[in-house]
């Protein structure tokens, strides 16, 4: 790859940094403090996205050394994303109950 | 077969609908009727986004992949399963510290599957971006966990000059490893190095934070553990994990500004300042403060003054969750709402030990979150208030932050229940809280003093309400 295509490959991506951020604060601000805590399990669930990462890391031809790193990844970031969302469902539902009430 | 761009291109379509389902979740979370909805979307995202990388030629072995999934979602489920809503800051510091982990993880496993030559400036700073923010979330999470706990590591803040020395040096050593790292990707030795620092300063930068500051340390590492993802994309090239860690990312940063807000604290004093040591000069004398002024009472006589009032709130604090006070809080609540008493509930972004930990802990006992009230909003009601029980909060109630400049919360705001007609506190004793300084709103005219659990005074208000 040339180095003008690596640049060019950086900047977009860069820009859905950015572009990602700002609509993170945006919608974050909405959201009212009594949800605070699953606010905080769920986004925690979300940065279990790794797993994709971990999922494809040390794939055919790489190091055993790099498989086993990803099979360890792919442990911890499980944890988090099935963690993550069954507790924040837990507590969600709480809330939800009384509002039907 | 299908050519590698065409395969790259089709696996990035699910991954864009991902997105905007992750996008659509944080959405409906602004609304409790909606919240649950909302997780269901994003955890659908997260679906979609597994699947579809398991279409991809370059993943693990699958027997590996079917371990790991098995044994992280079992230990998930489990934890998500048994935890009591009372533990659940140590739950969120544990769940960051592992998103932490499999990020250096993951840097760590492209790194070494990357040959030299094509390691690029990109891939360098984003690979060591995302081990060294995983590395310091990790370690940082397990000593918030065990700090949280209580056990292990003392709870209170510990300021010593010698943590200020090592955060400084392993700052410094950090920096410069990395910039060599980054001209010379190829010496494994600085990366690795790196991280050991990391794990190290991770430790050093959270011991010496005060229990009551969890709040913030929590949002700050949720944060971390987000753009820990976020750099670990960097180094993928893969947009949803840039997406999905900078949304967490923001999410993290925005809570913690709005922790440091209600305590009137800069970021910086939080985490350096290590409020409540014993280190800052005298401020007030607890004897002088208290002598002879405590009015002290018993649960049939505060039964008594519940028998004809109109208006209550209720002030939980973190006491409440220790002494798991919620259930019978609420049936107490249910009491005077059945004579016709106004009940509400007063809550301060800072009460318990992470943002909304209150808020779960009274939805649990099936409180409805129309009766929790926030502070700006509750604040001017407290003088048209007949009682405000205060349930295990202290600094969130010391007057002392508006008439004391020199005090250490002098400008945090505060609940203003000295403005009600009675004020209630049920509290063990009069020893301070996490600021460490006397309260004199124990020691005003309108103060009454339930001395003891805050469990079992609730329940002996509500026997003794039974029998009036």
């Amino acid at each position: 790859m040339s180095a003008t295509h690596d640049m060019q490959l950086l900047l977009a991506v860069v820009t859905i940094l950015v572009l990602a951020m700002f609509l993170g604060f945006e919608l974050i601000t909405k959201v009212p403090p009594t949800l605070h805590t699953p606010l905080m399990s769920g986004s925690n669930a979300i940065s279990g996205i790794t797993l994709i990462g971990a999922l494809s890391s040390g794939g055919v031809g790489q190091p055993e050394m790099a498989t086993y790193l990803g099979m360890a990844a792919v442990i911890f970031a499980t944890i988090n994303v099935v963690g993550g969302y069954m507790v924040t469902n837990r507590m969600l539902e709480m809330f939800k109950s009384k509002a039907k009430k | 077969m299908l050519s590698d761009t065409l395969r790259q291109a089709l696996v990035n379509i699910p991954y864009l609908i991902a997105a905007f389902l992750f996008i659509l979740g944080l959405k409906y979370l602004a609304h409790p009727r909606t919240a649950v909805k909302g997780n269901s979307l994003s955890a659908l995202a997260m679906l979609i986004a597994i699947v579809f990388t398991l279409f991809d030629q370059n993943i693990l072995p699958v027997h590996m992949i079917a371990i790991g999934l098995g044994i992280g979602g079992t230990i998930g489920a489990v934890l998500a399963i048994r935890v009591a809503m009372t533990e659940m800051p140590e739950l969120v510091a544990l769940f960051n510290g592992f998103g932490g982990l499999s990020s250096v993880l993951v840097a760590s496993a492209a790194y070494v599957g990357a040959s030299t030559g094509e390691i690029n400036l990109q891939l360098s700073i984003a690979t060591i971006a995302s081990a060294l923010i995983g590395a310091v979330t990790f370690w940082g999470s397990l000593i918030a966990y065990l700090k949280l706990r209580g056990k292990v590591v003392p709870s209170g803040a510990v300021t010593s000059p010698v943590l200020k020395i090592l955060n400084g040096l392993f700052a410094l050593s950090i920096l410069g490893l990395s910039v060599v790292f980054v001209t010379n990707p190829g010496m494994e030795m600085y990366f690795w190095a790196v991280i050991g620092i990391a794990c190290f300063m991770g430790i050093t930068l959270v011991i010496p934070i005060g229990g009551a500051d969890m709040p913030v340390v929590i949002a700050l590492l949720n944060s971390y553990s987000g753009l820990a993802a976020c750099a670990a994309g960097f180094v993928l090239n893969n947009n949803l994990l840039i997406i999905a860690g900078s949304l967490v990312g923001a999410s993290g940063l925005i809570l913690t500004q709005i922790m440091c807000k209600a305590m009137n604290r800069s970021l910086a004093n939080v985490l350096f300042g290590g409020l409540g040591a014993q280190e800052s000069g005298p401020t007030m004398d607890a004897d002088e403060v208290y002598a002879g002024k405590v009015t002290s009472a018993s649960a049939d006589e505060a039964a008594m003054i519940f028998d004809s009032v109109q208006r209550v709130v209720i002030v939980p604090g973190y006491g409440m969750a220790v002494a798991q006070a919620q259930h019978v809080v609420k049936q107490f609540t249910a009491l005077l709402q059945d004579r016709g008493t106004e009940v509400l509930y007063a809550i301060h972004p800072v009460a318990g030990r992470m943002p909304g930990h209150m808020n779960v802990l009274l939805a649990e006992a099936d409180v409805p979150y129309e009766q929790l009230i926030e502070m700006d909003d509750i604040n001017p009601t407290f003088p048209q208030t007949d009682v405000a029980l205060v349930i295990g909060a202290n600094d969130v109630i010391n007057p002392v932050a508006k008439t004391d400049p020199a005090s250490p919360i002098a400008g945090m705001p505060i609940l203003d229940v000295d403005q009600a007609k009675t004020v209630m506190v049920i509290k063990r004793s009069l020893s301070p809280g996490f600021a460490g300084i006397p309260n004199p709103l124990f020691a005003a005219d309108n103060t009454m003093m339930l001395f003891g659990d805050g469990k079992k005074i609730v329940v002996d208000l509500v026997e003794a309400m039974k029998e009036l």
